[in-house]
């Protein structure tokens, strides 16, 4: 084996190495200096390997998507972190189309039909994730609304995409050299509307399974260049971030009760769902109605409560990150576990915008993690446990996924809240979650419910606890 | 490299990826996520080489824009990881707790 195989051979060992010390919180900072220092040598080798290091171009280039990144990456706010990779997804795959392009339009030189087909895979899947990710960013961002845009006949505008793509790649593989760039062309500009397309119609609840999948195919795509441009290293990482996206498709996939093929064909929550009127339309009387009657004996009732509880679980949702209540959430949880009170978080799969999107924003706020539990772990102890404060969250802990069967969220596993002796939920409003189902735990006896700002209403209970237990 | 072993290459890194990827706890899946995201930069070397073979201008410069993106998506991603990652902290590692009541 040559030097720069085996070099290559090394940094790919580096970079498995790397996201293997990813499986823990005390070695994850290590694995991605690693990971970080391979992609560098690899970057390096690519340059001396092929004698192309002394072009000043190269180095230009280098130089200033350094800074690009660099700059989004300090500037870049923990809640955000979800537009912010599906943004680097859609650079990903956007350069890994270009790539491809290129190789298609026979920059490095005559190129056999294995090459073709190749590279007009990477073209696809590259533009694909381009445009989807763009999308999905805006979406993420509040640039556009996070409610699907659906149109009439848009599966039909979305296969007739795709069949005309799959024509043109077929062609790709028939005709002569000289005409390849009309079909290349047309390829790059369909894979591009069919990202737009697919991703216009994903709901805001839906965008982990999509992050996670644009992820993948960011991955797959690079590895696909790497079979175009005969570089083995892009083949392999790309391989390996292929896998990782897909690894994360199917966990959120399974979190929220839904098949790929489904996400695939655009059938998101808010398409299966019924219209919101229709669902539990007396719920939403009996909880107004509670909601009403929420005074300060309520208040008084969940304070003394909490205080003679011997065990909390905090169940955060997205809106604690929207309403940016972490810090006032960790507060409270301080305070209750210097009564001596065992305080745990559990942890939804699918809380937040992005596969563990609530770690990251309670980490911040520096709730450490061995409080932090998953769905498994701590699903059984709710039953055991005095209070459930529920900050921000509804679709997670609605029981009508067990029971509202043809609902959007039948069949989701959710955190069992509902066993616990009381539950405390500190929510904007009572509407139904992304999902639009009505959540019966609102009108439950066990349950208050304190509306409003968390930002206001959780440090508001906490000064009403310090006041029931050191009255002045 | 010739196909057949770039196609084997692509199986065996996929294999491996999937299974120590299963590994990372959900704790961590949103660095793992913008970590992987940096490794999908690595279509940077696939940019580079375009980009120094190209002889036409119109070809030379799409090469050094995938260039610029790809290393964006690197740079970004690994910095974006690591800060996250050094906010990850243990029960006994966290600072700043002060006892709020009392």
């Amino acid at each position: 084996m040559s030097s720069v195989n085996l070099l290559g051979l090394l940094f790919v060992a580096g970079t498995v190495w790397g996201i293997k010390l990813m499986s823990s919180p005390a070695t994850a900072v290590k694995g991605n200096l690693l990971g970080s220092v391979s992609m560098a040598g690899a970057i390096i080798l690519t340059l001396v390997s092929e004698g192309i290091v002394s072009l000043p171009l190269l180095w230009v280039a280098i130089a200033i998507g350094t800074l690009f990144g660099y700059y989004m990456a300090v500037k870049v706010a923990m809640i955000q972190m979800p537009q912010m990779v599906a943004l680097l997804n859609g650079f990903g795959g956007g350069s890994s189309a270009v790539v491809s392009l290129l190789a298609l339009l026979g920059v490095l030189g005559d190129i056999s039909t294995a090459d073709r087909l190749t590279s007009g895979l990477g073209l696809i899947i590259g533009g694909i994730t381009l445009s989807g990710s763009i999308i999905a960013a805006a979406k993420l961002h509040g640039k556009m609304s996070q409610r699907p845009i659906i149109f009439k006949g848009q599966s039909t505008w979305n296969n007739l995409t795709l069949l005309a793509t799959g024509v043109l790649f077929i062609s790709l593989l028939m005709i002569p050299s000289d005409g390849i760039s009309q079909p290349a062309f047309w390829i790059l500009v369909l894979s591009l509307a069919y990202g737009v397309l697919f991703t216009i119609r994903v709901g805001g609840a839906d965008m982990p399974i999509t992050i996670s999948l644009l992820n993948s195919f960011s991955g797959i795509a690079a590895s696909i260049s790497g079979f175009a441009v005969r570089n083995p290293l892009l083949v392999a990482i790309g391989a390996i971030v292929g896998a990782s996206g897909l690894i994360l498709t199917r966990l959120m996939c399974k979190a929220m009760n839904r098949s790929l093929a489904q996400v695939l064909a655009g059938k998101t929550v808010l398409l299966v769902g019924k219209p919101t009127a229709e669902i539990g339309t007396p719920d939403v009387d009996s909880v107004s109605q509670k909601e009403r009657a929420v005074t300060d004996k309520d208040q008084d009732d969940f304070l003394s409560q909490l205080r003679d509880a011997k065990s909390v679980i905090v169940i955060p949702g997205y809106g604690m990150a929207l309403a940016q209540a972490q810090h006032e959430v960790k507060k409270f949880a301080d305070a209750l576990e210097d009564m001596n009170k065992q305080v745990r978080f559990a942890i939804h799969p699918v809380a937040g915008r992005m596969p563990g999107h609530m770690n990251v924003l309670l980490a911040e706020a520096d709730v450490p993690y061995d409080k932090l539990y998953e769905m498994s772990d701590i699903n059984d102890e709710f039953k055991e446990t005095d209070v459930v404060i529920v900050v921000g969250a509804n679709d997670v802990v609605n029981p009508a996924a067990n029971t509202a069967e043809g609902t959007p969220i039948y069949g989701m596993p959710i955190l069992k809240a509902y066993e616990a002796k009381h539950v405390v939920i500190f929510n904007l409003d009572t509407k139904p979650g992304y999902a639009g189902v009505d959540n019966p735990l609102y009108s439950e006896d066990t349950v208050t419910l304190v509306l409003g700002d968390a930002k206001e209403t959780i440090p508001q209970a906490l000064s009403g606890l310090s006041r029931s237990i050191n009255p002045a | 490299m010739s196909l057949p072993i770039l196609l084997a290459l692509f199986i065996v890194a996929s294999v491996i990826g999937y299974k120590v990827i299963s590994d990372v706890p959900s704790l961590l899946h949103t660095p793992l996520m913008s970590g992987s995201n940096a490794l999908s930069g690595v279509t940077v070397l696939g940019a580079l080489t375009v980009a120094a073979v190209a002889k036409a201008p119109g070809h030379k410069f799409p090469g050094a824009i995938a260039i610029v993106l790809a290393m964006i998506n690197v740079v970004g991603g690994f910095l974006v990881t690591h800060k996250m990652l050094r906010m990850f902290k243990k029960g006994t590692e966290s600072e700043g707790r002060k006892n709020v009541i009392g």
